[in-house]
């Protein structure tokens, strides 16, 4: 971190220099912009069964990642994120700049890592034989898990990865905590480059969808999209989220500090705020919605929403409750096209709002129950939105720069 | 009247509250006895069986029942008894209100094997993972969708005290202690909050857990006597003892505190960080990383080496840590180093992990408040490549006015605190 003690008295303009997205639509602004252009989901109905996920695209990870030896050290969500936060850096132009790289922050979103399911399912089976002998359960773990195992699994190895692999080391810290998580890094990040005590930072997260040990923490309570692929808002009668596999990397910095590189902006992030309602009754995450939105800024009429709205419920349809107090704005829901990436999911919909502004539109709706709308004029502001499936609301004003 | 900002104009950080609970025990006060006697809270593992185990010791808080056992439902009871000590201490806001946000360290949350083997039984059949979806839905597990998500536990720890915003949980590895008081720091700098409230904690010890660490050959296995395990800087000490803990601090910004007639603890005058490239679970040979934290560290707070006249060293034990850690401080502190006491409370608590940072903050706090250094022990053989002033086997009393807290962790993190008993 480059020390910055002095705070400023104006809070500094915040740009979005970079954007890195490797999801399930494909790598890159070009795959991802044309596969939204062409409302093409990628949905695996059959792998997991019943369970709906949007599995990775592919890549050649050499391309980011170009030492195996590193690539073998991570598991599939590691890879992912590490993947798509080189893209950003280059995207913002930084990618092997020492000196800028040194000092820049990162805070990524995270949850954990893969487990080897086959060592998990070999003690089960031998403890439902009878295999209960005291110190059964360390013989098995000593023997069977592999020693470099805990560290593609830690949370803050992603962030480790990211160091390792493209040099980003001015900070490192990872936040955990579902969706918030995805918020709060960007608030976090925003707060400090405004405040002066930062000039430029990487925020993002991934995920694997792809995983039946995630698969069953969110099936403990019937969060899980089963049986067919269905657009978020078109699950009122079969709920749930379909998971995500997506890593989305965003490089933000003061309108300064981009200046003087003479990087070319994306957007700027305007605000980030986020609060935690009780949700012990109906309607409180509706009205801290609506309590967000109020603070967000002043906004145009007729802009536009891109929400991450997971289809679970009751958060979907609260959502959907405040979303109708606001009818002239064009709503895109990120988990239609993406699936639900948890973590991810905010600094996606940050990387979706800036790269519409940018292509100056926002992409078409998908959505066969009219909430969402064709929008015909170049999206200006764009706000992002983060309710948790459980826990957490956050709010983004992603405006373009005139 | 006395200046509420510091010499870069922003507002100046202190303590009003801080809790406690590590293997020694609960609160401030047993915690400090113990401590400044040299006594070691390390002891042989009970919580489930240990063949098998090369480590069979470790700094568990068995005085805190938690039945049916898990890693998560026991870090969550530690920040309880840690956060309510803080305070009722610092007596701000009212019950259940907390005027401010929450910062908590805390370590990644996962589905653990007493929750695993029930999944399994409840199978009845060949188990595997299409089996355990098909039995997770239903309802009957609804409550281990609440306990296992990430951020469950500042889930209760902000309704229970009311806190403010959206609770963060935040993950540095070892560092994440030290990480979530510079977050509050952070956020009472920019004027963003008057107060902030900062956890950290841990209940890791678990089979799953000692193992991991156990494969990736970071544990000592100085298993007896489990009191002797811990050996910082010590030509004989091979590795760290996990341990069990929390800490609290209530943080204020010094206006804030003043104007409510608070005590004031001390000052948290400065935060470092600087991550290292090198690789996975190693320092940089160069100690570049930890040398670069150090300054930031310094310079954060405004003031230079020669102010330190006192070292929380994150000394964990393990032959790599006290290498790097001695290169890191000796290159920064110069002729001076051999001068300057450097302790590890770690020697005593074992290595509380992701409340490290928190735990040892307050102790350094401690230190300042009874100009009393808590010694390293088990401190029978110098490495005479490490030629610290440990405070070897009993603690000293001293004159204190600034400490530094170091704390250094898996994944390239280094983060290091800045405390002391007056605006600097």
């Amino acid at each position: 971190m480059s020390t910055k003690p002095a705070l400023k008295s104006e809070p500094a303009e915040v740009w979005i220099t970079g954007i890195g997205l490797a999801t399930s639509l494909g790598e890159g602004l070009e795959a991802n912009w044309d596969a939204l252009n062409a409302r093409r989901v990628n949905v695996d109905e059959k792998t997991f069964a019943p369970y709906v996920v949007h599995p990775w695209t592919q890549v050649n990870l050499d391309a980011q990642i170009p030492k195996k030896g590193d690539q073998r050290q991570m598991e599939a969500w590691q890879r992912i994120g590490t993947y798509a936060a080189g893209l950003a850096l280059d995207s913002a132009g930084v990618k092997g700049n020492k000196e800028i790289l040194g000092r820049m922050d990162m805070i990524v979103a995270a949850g954990g890592g893969e487990r080897d399911l086959a060592v998990d399912c070999n003690i089960l089976n031998m403890e439902a034989k009878g295999n209960c002998a005291p110190g059964f359960l360390n013989e098995r773990l000593m023997n069977d898990l592999r020693p470099t195992l805990f560290l593609a699994q830690l949370s803050n190895l992603l962030a480790g990865n990211i160091a390792i692999v493209h040099g980003v080391t001015g900070s490192s810290r990872t936040f955990m905590g579902e969706e918030a998580a995805g918020v709060d890094a960007a608030r976090i990040a925003l707060a400090r480059i405004a405040a002066g005590q930062s000039d430029i930072a990487l925020i993002g997260g991934s995920q694997n969808g792809e995983r039946k040990d995630l698969l069953v923490l969110y099936e403990f309570d019937d969060f899980n999209l089963r049986d067919k692929f269905a657009p978020v808002w078109a699950r009122q009668k079969n709920a749930g989220f379909a998971l995500g596999s997506a890593g989305a990397f965003l490089v933000i910095e003061s309108k300064a500090h981009a200046q003087a590189r003479g990087a070319k902006p994306y957007a700027r992030l305007t605000n980030v705020v986020a609060d935690l309602a009780r949700r012990k009754h109906p309607g409180e995450v509706t009205a801290t919605l609506e309590k967000l939105w109020s603070k967000l800024g002043k906004l145009d009429d007729k802009g536009a929403i891109i929400t991450g709205a997971t289809g679970a419920e009751r958060a979907t349809s609260e959502e959907r409750a405040f979303l109708g107090e606001h009818p002239d704005f064009a709503v895109r829901a990120s988990g239609t096209m993406f699936g639900h990436t948890m973590e991810t999911q905010f600094p996606l919909g940050l990387c979706l709002a800036a790269l519409s502004i940018s292509r100056g539109a926002l992409f078409p709706p998908n959505d066969p129950t009219g909430l969402e709308v064709e929008m015909s004029k170049p999206p200006t502001q764009i706000v992002v939105i983060g309710a948790g499936h459980w826990r957490g609301e956050g709010m983004a004003l992603v405006e373009a720069i005139s | 009247m006395t200046a509420t900002r510091d010499k870069f104009g922003r507002p100046i950080v202190v303590v009003t509250g801080m809790g406690v609970v590590t293997s020694l025990g609960a609160g401030k006060t047993d915690n400090w006895k113990k401590l400044t006697a040299g006594e070691s809270g390390i002891r042989t593992i009970t919580r489930f069986p240990t063949d098998g185990l090369k480590t069979t010791m470790a700094g568990t808080v068995d005085f805190v029942p938690v039945e049916p056992f898990s890693s998560t439902d026991l870090s969550e009871r530690l920040a309880d008894i840690a956060t309510e000590e803080a305070i009722a201490q610092s007596a701000i806001g009212s019950k259940g209100d907390f005027p401010g946000p929450l910062f908590l360290a805390v370590a990644p949350v996962e589905v653990e094997w007493p929750q695993r083997l029930e999944l399994g039984r409840a199978i009845g059949d060949t188990v595997d993972y299409d089996g355990m979806l098909r039995v997770s839905g239903g309802g009957r597990f609804t409550q281990y969708h609440r306990r296992f998500l990430f951020g469950s536990v500042a889930d209760h720890l902000a309704e229970t005290f009311g806190t403010k915003g959206s609770p963060i949980s935040l993950s540095t590895a070892c560092a994440s202690g030290a990480s979530a008081i510079q977050l509050g720091v952070e956020a009472i700098r920019r004027g963003e909050a008057d107060a902030a409230l900062c956890v950290a904690t841990d209940g890791s010890v678990n089979p799953e857990a000692l193992v991991r660490f156990s494969l990736l050959s970071a544990l000592s296995t100085h298993n007896d006597p489990p009191q002797a395990a811990v050996r910082p800087f010590s030509k004989n000490r091979d590795g760290f003892v996990m341990a069990e803990g929390a800490g609290a601090l209530v943080l204020e910004s010094y206006e804030a505190a003043t104007a409510r007639g608070a005590r004031i603890l001390g000052i948290i005058a400065g935060c470092g960080e600087l991550a290292d490239s090198f690789h996975r679970t190693r320092s940089s040979p160069d100690g570049k990383p930890i040398i670069g934290c150090v300054r930031n560290a310094l310079s954060d707070a405004g003031i230079v080496a020669d102010q330190i006249d006192y070292i929380n060293a994150h000394g964990t034990g393990t032959p790599e840590n006290d290498k790097m850690e001695y290169l890191g401080i000796s290159t920064v502190f110069g002729e001076r180093t051999s001068q300057v006491p450097v302790s590890s409370n770690k020697s005593m608590v074992g290595h509380t992990l992701s409340a490290a940072g928190a735990v040892e903050a307050v102790f350094s706090l401690l230190t300042l408040e009874h100009q009393r250094i808590p010694p390293t022990i088990n401190y029978d053989i110098p490495d005479p490549a490490i030629p610290f002033d440990a405070v070897p086997n009993t603690a000293r009393d001293a004159r204190v006015t600034a400490v530094m807290s170091n704390s250094f962790g898996f994944g390239g993190q280094n983060a290091v605190l800045i405390l002391t008993r007056e605006p600097v």
